[in-house]
């Protein structure tokens, strides 16, 4: 396989992604589909740093493994809260932040 | 006109000659003079409910404490060669070459006033123990009465223009504050805010005095601007002439600026008495006479202040005729007598030592006139009006005599007060001033009759004839702490005038600050003899009209004059439709381009923004997704717009 078709997948990965959360109310679902859109684009980093031959696009992926880390632990809590509290996951319930 | 410039040069040269040195000896603690009074205004005022009790003892003390420093003063003064003494408190304003001091300038001329204002304020202030006796707030009335005592002598002791202007404004703020007194009454309130209106006029006089003198001497101080004033020309001191003359008519009031005078009558009759009969009004006169420097180099200022003076006689004296309320008819008298005070300002120093003599003689007659009001008025319930009293000599009768005592006085009938001090400013407008002074002095033999004539019509609705008075009536003598003061104030009005101008006396003290009169005219003048005949004539006019006939209950309606005379000469109707209406056309017209031009392209510009951010709100849905979708679409734009600009 070549590198271009790591880009190639990650692409599809992504706009996976994108659609899911687009489309999907299960705010769990939702989550997942942020977690794909963010490791296609890992992949994607990976994926030019082997056709670039460099390193800082592994570095990076590195950084956003952690940061999805740190947000899947503030936004699962948050998930928690708001079902505690509204007997719902759907994030189209929870629009009372509005005008 | 030859003996015009002649008194001029003579002035120019004595205001050369005018010197003051620091204060010696007793002299050096005139400050004490501000801090008994003030002590007092502060520990009452400040001090609040819990001073109530014992507050008005305190009130009292202050200013008879004051009194005693100041006849220390005097005597310290007469045992001094030199009478021009200067007590540095300390620095005002200190800003490069100009230095403003509260110093204590200690001459004839402020002792004279200090005397007055401390020993018949002290009387008057005795006096009110029992006028305000049944009043809630007496101790803050007390606390008032203080506060203006303090800012009196601040104002008479300044040896600058811009000290004296504190204490102006200070007697102002305290006048202002004792006419609203009762400010739960309406008319009351009215009246003390239409006071400090009217005066303000005035203190923009002042205010723009003071500006050229800064700005043409680089001093304001009384030693400096005389001995530059002659180097500044004529037109610089008829500027100054006229300025301090606006400031004068604001504060004694005199025509044009006379209307407050007979509202203020709103405030307790105490206050009438010390404030706007004795002391606060005669401050105007007390500005020009220690401006006498710089009316002596223009002859144009000192005719204004005669015409001024003169008018105000006659305006006043009408007024006074036409009054039925007591209170009022006496207001009407104090413009009068003050117009005299001008007219002899106006004389040069033909009449300053005259203008003064009067002031002093007319601080305790004129007390005693309005204390023995005050006395009726609090026997009688608080009626005012004098056509609801008559016959109360027997009820009434230490009040009686007292205010007989000094309505002789005012009439001027020998050997009272009236007579000393009055004839010698009538016999100089014949000699000063040209054939102009004839119509000046004529004037004021007119006003003179019209005196005896008020004065008697005052006598007799309210002493004699039958009684008017209301059913309820009950009138009772006032209590000793009332009646002592009226007693002593009533020796003060019989001797005083006599006093201050037999054998000199107040001619040769005041000589140093004012000069000396060039002309004697001894005691018994071709025009004094004139004034008496008339006096005499406007007595027997007025028992005419209101001795021999009864008086009827309800006022008839008069000739025009007095119709006009009861409309206070339709002074305020000419402020109303000369002054206060177009100013109101000027404010309703700024209002309304206020409203419409400028707040409306305020407020057309707000309400676009306001209503479009208004719509643009509604994209804040609540929705996730609906976020999440336009950052998509946002992203896939810039992605578009890179590649657009790449390719």
């Amino acid at each position: 396989m070549s590198p271009v078709d790591y880009v190639a997948l990650s692409v599809i990965l992504f706009v996976i992604g994108a659609v899911g959360v687009l489309v999907r109310r299960n705010a769990i679902v939702v989550f997942m589909c942020i977690e794909l859109m963010l490791n296609a684009c890992n992949l994607a980093f990976v994926a030019f740093s082997s056709m670039h031959g460099n390193l800082d696009g592994q570095v990076i992926a590195f950084f956003v493994m952690v940061v999805a880390a740190a947000e899947v632990v503030v936004g699962l809590a948050i998930l928690m809260a708001i079902y505690r509290a509204r007997r719902s996951a759907s994030v189209d319930d929870a629009n009372l932040l509005k005008w | 006109m030859t003996t015009l410039t002649g008194t001029a040069l003579a002035d120019v040269a004595h205001a050369q000659a005018l010197a003051t040195v620091p204060a010696t000896g007793a002299l050096k603690l005139s400050w004490l003079l501000l801090a008994f009074p003030l002590f007092g205004a502060v520990v009452l005022l400040v001090g609040g409910r819990r001073t109530d009790r014992w507050g008005h003892l305190l009130g009292c003390l202050m200013p008879v404490a004051a009194f005693v420093y100041g006849v220390i003063a005097y005597f310290t003064l007469l045992g001094d060669t030199n009478r021009e003494q200067d007590q540095h408190v300390y620095t005002y304003i200190l800003v490069g070459h100009f230095q403003a001091n509260v110093n204590l300038l200690i001459d004839p001329l402020s002792i004279c006033f200090v005397l007055l204002i401390t020993g018949v304020g002290s009387l008057i202030i005795i006096y009110s123990v029992g006028y305000m006796a049944h009043d809630t707030d007496r101790r803050r009335f007390f606390g008032y009465m203080d506060l203006f005592l303090a800012a009196m002598l601040l104002l008479v002791l300044a040896d600058n223009y811009l000290v004296l202007y504190v204490g102006w404004e200070g007697v102002g703020l305290a006048s202002y504050l004792l006419i609203g007194f009762w400010q739960q009454r309406n008319s009351a309130a009215v009246a003390a805010k239409k006071a400090f209106v009217v005066n303000r006029i005035g203190d923009a006089g002042l205010t723009l005095a003071i500006f050229l003198m800064f700005s043409e001497f680089g001093t304001v101080s009384f030693t400096g601007v005389f001995r530059q004033a002659p180097s500044g020309g004529s037109g610089v001191a008829t500027a100054l002439g006229f300025l301090l003359l606006l400031g004068a008519c604001g504060k004694s009031a005199q025509v044009p600026l006379q209307s407050w005078l007979l509202d203020a009558m709103e405030g307790p009759t105490p206050v009438s008495a010390l404030i706007h009969a004795a002391t606060m009004v005669t401050a105007g006169v007390y500005l020009l006479v220690r401006s006498n420097p710089i009316l002596a180099l223009s002859p144009d200022a000192r005719i204004a202040i005669a015409v001024v003076g003169t008018v105000t006689l006659l305006f006043g004296g009408i007024i006074a005729s036409a009054k039925d309320d007591i209170k009022k008819s006496l207001a009407g008298s104090t413009m009068s007598q003050i117009g005299y005070m001008t007219l002899g300002a106006g004389l040069g120093p033909e009449g300053y030592v005259f203008a003064i003599a009067l002031l002093l003689s007319h601080g305790f007659y004129k007390a005693g006139l309005f204390l023995g009001s005050g006395s009726v008025i609090h026997g009688m319930d608080d009626e005012q009006d004098m056509r609801d009293y008559g016959g109360l000599a027997r009820f009434l009768p230490v009040t009686y005599v007292t205010f007989g005592l000094a309505y002789l006085a005012i009439i001027g009938i020998p050997p009272f007060s009236g007579f000393y001090a009055k004839d010698p400013i009538i016999e100089g407008d014949f000699t000063e001033h040209g054939a102009g002074g004839w119509i000046l002095g004529i004037c004021a033999l007119i006003g003179a009759g019209l005196t005896a004539f008020y004065m008697t019509r005052m006598m007799l609705m309210t002493w004699h004839g039958k009684r008017r008075w209301k059913a309820e009536a009950h009138p009772h003598e006032s209590p000793p702490v009332m009646t002592w003061p009226m007693i002593v104030i009533a020796i003060g009005s019989v001797g005083a005038g006599g006093f201050l101008i037999i054998n000199d006396r107040l001619e040769k003290f005041l000589a140093p600050v004012v000069g000396v009169p060039p002309v004697s005219h001894g005691f018994f003048t071709v025009a004094g003899g004139v004034a008496l005949v008339l006096a005499l004539a406007g007595v027997g006019l007025a028992w005419m009209m209101y001795g021999r006939v009864p008086v009827p209950e309800t006022a008839p309606r008069g000739n025009p004059l007095v119709v006009a005379g009861r409309k206070d000469l339709y002074g305020d109707t000419f402020n109303e439709s000369v002054l206060m209406r177009p100013g109101q056309w000027l404010t309703r017209l700024s209002v309304y381009f206020d409203n419409r031009g400028v707040d409306g392209l305020v407020n057309t510009l707000a309400a676009l923004i306001g209503g479009t951010s208004g719509r643009w709100r509604r994209l804040q849905t609540g929705y996730v997704r609906s976020y999440a979708l336009s950052m998509f679409f946002g992203a896939a734009v810039l992605v578009a717009l890179l590649l657009a600009v790449r390719l």
